[in-house]
């Protein structure tokens, strides 16, 4: 079985690109929504990229156009009101945004899929979870309602809900909250996928349960060498997971890097105000950091850099002009691969 | 399960009890004498009044007129017409005809109504469904007569495709036409009920979730939509009984149909207290049972609904 | 919106730091709520006035409405003719003349030779005194019986709520037949008082069950544990916002209580001579229809107009009220 060595070992084959294509790229994606109060650009020029058995954590608030990139990638955007004036979703190589309907139909589920945060509304209410994992088999392999059903006790089994067998006729609200995310898991995994993108798949759950669903999704995924995305605004629950982190602000990728150097060094100030609103043992008794204002308006983004009205750097420059994502070096000028910050003043935030 | 109904079937006696309570009083409380309508403008013989009374049981307080008749009514005696012949009789004629009119009427509504329905709410905010929308709108706002003249002029008298009234009732062609009348009204609530239905379950997650699937169009209308949608409608259908009841009576009496509605049509214009009362009083029986009915497939259709 | 602050864990959340002010999904994508900044707020009676005046059936009925209520009121604006008396010699079932605009033989002559203009004009105020009476009476029996039963539950709720089953066991238009059937003289007031008798159950279930999800908001909570008053609370936080559906379904059932009124008058159980009443007319015409189909033709059109122009401003203020529709 293959076991991914996380960060450093990560990184490095980021940086070199030594893993061929990858298997998901998304490249220079746009979304916007047309809404009666004027456009709303959810997604402004998103870039990243997932390989076979690597975990890439979306970061980002509500409204930073973390989960609709999901989405446009999964192509389950509401389109209307949604659109996709420009960009590339590329599978293996392959534009999904060109292909027919039915192409991509058949990549949902078999070859991509997806966690959706609250799993009882996730879940159809009026069908026994028995049924919905079963469809799987029986809508992409053929099976038999028979045979789906003994496949769907399985997965149930893989994903450790007790008693499957006889829990196999349940509807979901007979679940608890960490068996339905459970049942979501076992649902995506179904088919084996390929690539996994999980939509804040703790977020609805007991913090205690949280970490066993967490942990069951990275085996799972280790297991099958699976890629995923894990989009969450929990730094904490990154940390564990993830191979490498973009911090999306605005519909934009402010900020790329491996997961254990953004938490070292961050190079933008939001992630940087991100990290320090996180309480600490250490800093007891000292006020909490918090980024100063609100998220930006997705109708009226603000010209320049999007964070520019909330950030602590901000200088005339940044009202202006757009940073562009750039790499980011050390100090002398060494590469660090992997990384990148989209402001102005990176380097400072970096080494100063 | 089990005692769930039973509780309900408890729960029905005293609505039971007060609703044909307040159609017995109204029967006979309200000023209208009719025994004395009975010899209309001519003048009547008192004695003989007095003694029609007594035969009626008229001359009885009305509280034990009332218990009388539910006690006799439990025993299968529906009482007397003026004529002499048992209700129970009239009703045992008139009823077939008018549940083969429902019949008729509910399957056009099920099917046209859920039919439109379903393809407004899919394309909800198009034309197909401004076009539906409006349809129903005008539908709605036709009341039955004129409706139900409108469609035995044009399709009846000018184009002779029906025939105008009903001779045979187990001819079901012949029950299109009426059936069709009065199936209109509810059918155009039916489709309006499941295009909202659709349109909103349209953006529910699981529908989402069923997308991300990769399941087929088909099955995920066909399955996942339909079933949560379908769970309102019933509703709807179980409710809409009474309705339909009172557009029977329109109905019956444009298209010449002999069922209850017409019966019931008939002793009104008679005052004829026993068959009203009858008829009435089974009218809300099926309408009760048919509630309780519903309740039961509702539970069925939403495994959230449980029964204590 | 689904990413309401969560931050139990060991780390912080990324909500904690401001409130999400837009939604991430995509279907909560358009900013509907929330403080944005910039712009005004929008209230939900603001932002349905918002809906209302891009919808062209809105204004298609509010026109209609003005001008049936003006006919309603003055009838003798718009027709010189007499609705009332017939002449038969002349005018015995008269085809229209479709260009005489708003003269008396407009529409034609019925079979009493009387003017169907007049008397589809003089037949409006009818209605619309039944369908407005009825819609009053019932709104304010049935909204204070739903109130006072939602809001205070307990015993009041139990025997309200079984008075509420017994009425609904009732079918609306056959349990009207029979109680305007013992009725000799009905009047207008008659048969309002009869539609209202059976009527008002529909509105006191629906102001029985906003005015429970009403008072169980926090905003009343937090007004009681203010020291609220119970008539402090109950007019000015939990009326207000219970109020929407029953608006709603008032608005749309005083088009069915005009359709009923006259499905009543046509089966002769409704209004009678003297009252002019499209449902008389209506049921006056059934035997002419074959051969003079214009008799009915016009009462009935204006009939269906009328519930027309109700149920379609019921049904766009339904539509702009209710969020979940857009």
């Amino acid at each position: 079985m293959t076991t991914i060595e996380k960060t450093a070992d990560d990184a490095v084959r980021e940086g070199a690109g030594d893993g061929g294509t990858p298997l998901l790229e998304v490249r220079d994606l746009h979304v916007e929504f047309h809404t009666r109060d004027g456009v709303a650009k959810a997604v402004n020029g998103v870039n990243y990229n997932v390989h076979a058995g690597e975990t890439l954590a979306v970061l980002g608030e509500s409204g930073s156009g973390k989960s609709v990139t999901a989405q446009a990638i999964m192509g389950i955007l509401d389109m209307p009101p949604g659109r996709i004036p420009q960009g590339q979703i590329l599978f293996r190589g392959e534009d999904m945004l060109t292909m027919s309907a039915e192409d991509r139909r058949k990549i949902r589920g078999r070859k991509i899929a997806m966690i959706f945060q609250d799993a009882l509304s996730a879940l159809n209410p009026v069908l026994s979870v028995g049924y919905q994992l079963g469809e799987m088999f029986r809508v992409h392999q053929g099976l038999s309602k028979k045979d789906a059903k003994a496949k769907a006790i399985e997965l149930m089994d893989r994903v450790r809900i007790p008693a499957a067998k006889e829990r196999v006729s349940d509807y979901p609200h007979q679940f608890s909250g960490g068996m339905r995310q459970r049942i979501m898991i076992a649902m995506a995994m179904a088919l084996e996928p390929d690539l996994i993108i999980a939509d804040e798949p703790t977020t609805a759950l007991d913090v205690t349960v949280q970490a066993q669903v967490m942990d069951l999704l990275a085996e799972l995924q280790r297991e099958y060498h699976m890629g995923l995305i894990l989009i969450t605004h929990d730094l904490g629950v990154v940390a564990d997971v993830a191979d490498k982190i973009a911090v999306m602000y605005a519909g934009r990728i402010v900020e790329t890097a491996p997961v254990h150097e953004l938490y070292k060094r961050p190079a933008h100030p939001y992630t940087q105000g991100l990290l320090e609103s996180i309480p600490r043992l250490d800093r007891k008794g000292q006020e909490l950091y918090a980024i100063k204002g609100l998220p930006p308006n997705l109708l009226k983004i603000p010209t320049g850099c999007a964070f520019n009205p909330r950030c602590p750097r901000a200088e005339d420059i940044c009202r202006t002009e757009v940073p562009a994502l750039v790499p980011v070096t050390e100090q002398d000028g060494t590469e660090l691969p992997g990384r990148g910050s989209a402001c102005h003043f990176w380097k400072e935030t970096i080494h100063g | 399960m089990g005692r769930y109904v039973a509780r309900r079937l408890l729960q029905m006696i005293p609505v039971f009890i007060g609703t044909t309570l307040i159609i017995f009083l109204m029967v006979h409380v309200l000023p209208g004498d009719p025994i004395r309508a009975m010899w209309g403008d001519k003048a009547a013989d008192p004695a003989q009044v007095a003694s029609l009374r007594h035969e009626f049981g008229l001359d009885q307080p009305l509280w034990k007129q009332y218990i009388d008749y539910m006690v006799d009514l439990f025993k299968g005696d529906f009482g007397q017409t003026f004529g002499g012949r048992p209700v129970s009789e009239e009703m045992g004629m008139a009823f077939p005809v008018t549940l083969r009119l429902a019949a008729v009427a509910l399957t056009i509504e099920i099917i046209v109504g859920i039919g439109l329905g379903a393809w407004a709410g899919l394309k909800a905010g198009r034309a197909v469904d401004t076009g539906v929308l409006i349809f129903t709108l005008i539908v709605i706002s036709m009341p039955v007569f004129v409706l139900g003249y409108l469609a035995r002029f044009i399709f009846a008298d000018e184009l002779g495709w029906l025939p105008p009234n009903v001779q045979d009732s187990m001819d079901v062609q012949q029950l299109l036409l009426p059936g069709f009348v009065l199936a209109m009204l509810s059918m155009a609530y039916v489709a309006r009920l499941t295009r909202t239905t659709f349109a909103e379950n349209l953006r529910a997650d699981y529908m989402r979730t069923a997308l991300a699937k990769g399941l087929p169009r088909r099955r995920i209308v066909g399955v996942h939509l339909l079933r949560n949608s379908l769970i309102p409608v019933v509703t709807f259908l179980g409710t809409d009984v009474g309705a339909l009841v009172g557009g029977a009576v329109v109905t019956e009496g444009i298209f010449n149909v002999q069922g209850v509605g017409n019966l019931l049509f008939k002793a009104l214009g008679q005052r004829e207290g026993t068959t009203i009362v009858g008829v009435v009083t089974i009218f809300v029986l099926v309408i009760l049972l048919i509630n309780l009915l519903v309740d039961l497939l509702y539970a069925v259709l939403d495994p959230r609904i449980r029964y204590a | 919106m689904p990413d309401v602050t969560k931050s139990q864990s060991g780390g912080a959340a990324v909500d904690a730091v401001a409130p999400p002010v837009e939604a991430d999904a995509a279907t909560t994508a358009a900013p509907a709520a929330g403080p944005a900044p910039q712009g005004k707020p929008r209230s939900l009676w603001g932002d349905a006035w918002f809906e209302l005046r891009h919808r062209p059936l809105f204004w298609i009925s509010a026109v209609l409405l003005v001008l049936l209520l003006a006919i309603a009121a003055f009838p003798g604006l718009f027709t010189s003719a007499e609705p009332r008396n017939g002449d038969l010699t002349n005018h015995f079932l008269t085809k229209p003349e479709l260009t005489h605009f708003f003269q008396a033989d407009w529409f034609g002559y019925d079979g009493q030779g009387r003017s169907i203009y007049a008397r589809v004009i003089y037949g409006t105020r009818a209605s619309i005194m039944v369908g407005v009476g009825v819609t009053a009476v019932v709104t304010l029996v049935g909204g204070l019986l739903g109130m006072v039963a939602g809001y205070f539950g307990g015993w009041i709720d139990s025997i309200i709520s079984r008075l509420v089953d017994i009425f609904f066991g009732l079918p609306f238009l056959l349990g009207s037949m029979v109680v305007l059937n013992a009725f000799t003289e009905r009047k207008v007031y008659v048969v309002i008082a009869a539609l209202a008798f059976l009527g008002w159950t529909t509105i006191a279930r629906v102001m029985r069950s906003s005015v429970i999800t009403a008072k169980q908001a926090d905003y009343v909570t937090a007004a009681r544990a203010l020291g609220a008053g119970t008539g402090r609370i109950l007019f000015r936080h939990v009326l207000p916002n219970a109020l929407a559906p029953t608006i709603v379904v008032a608005t749309i059932s005083l088009g069915a209580y005009i359709s009923a009124e006259a499905t009543l008058s046509f089966l002769g159980l409704g209004l009678a001579d003297p009252t002019i009443s499209w449902g008389i007319d209506i049921s006056d015409a059934k035997d002419a229809i074959r051969d003079n189909p214009h008799v009915m033709l016009f009462p009935a059109g204006m009939l269906s107009l009328t519930v027309f122009a109700f149920i379609t401003l019921g049904d766009a203020v339904r539509d702009a009220l209710d969020p979940k529709l857009r």
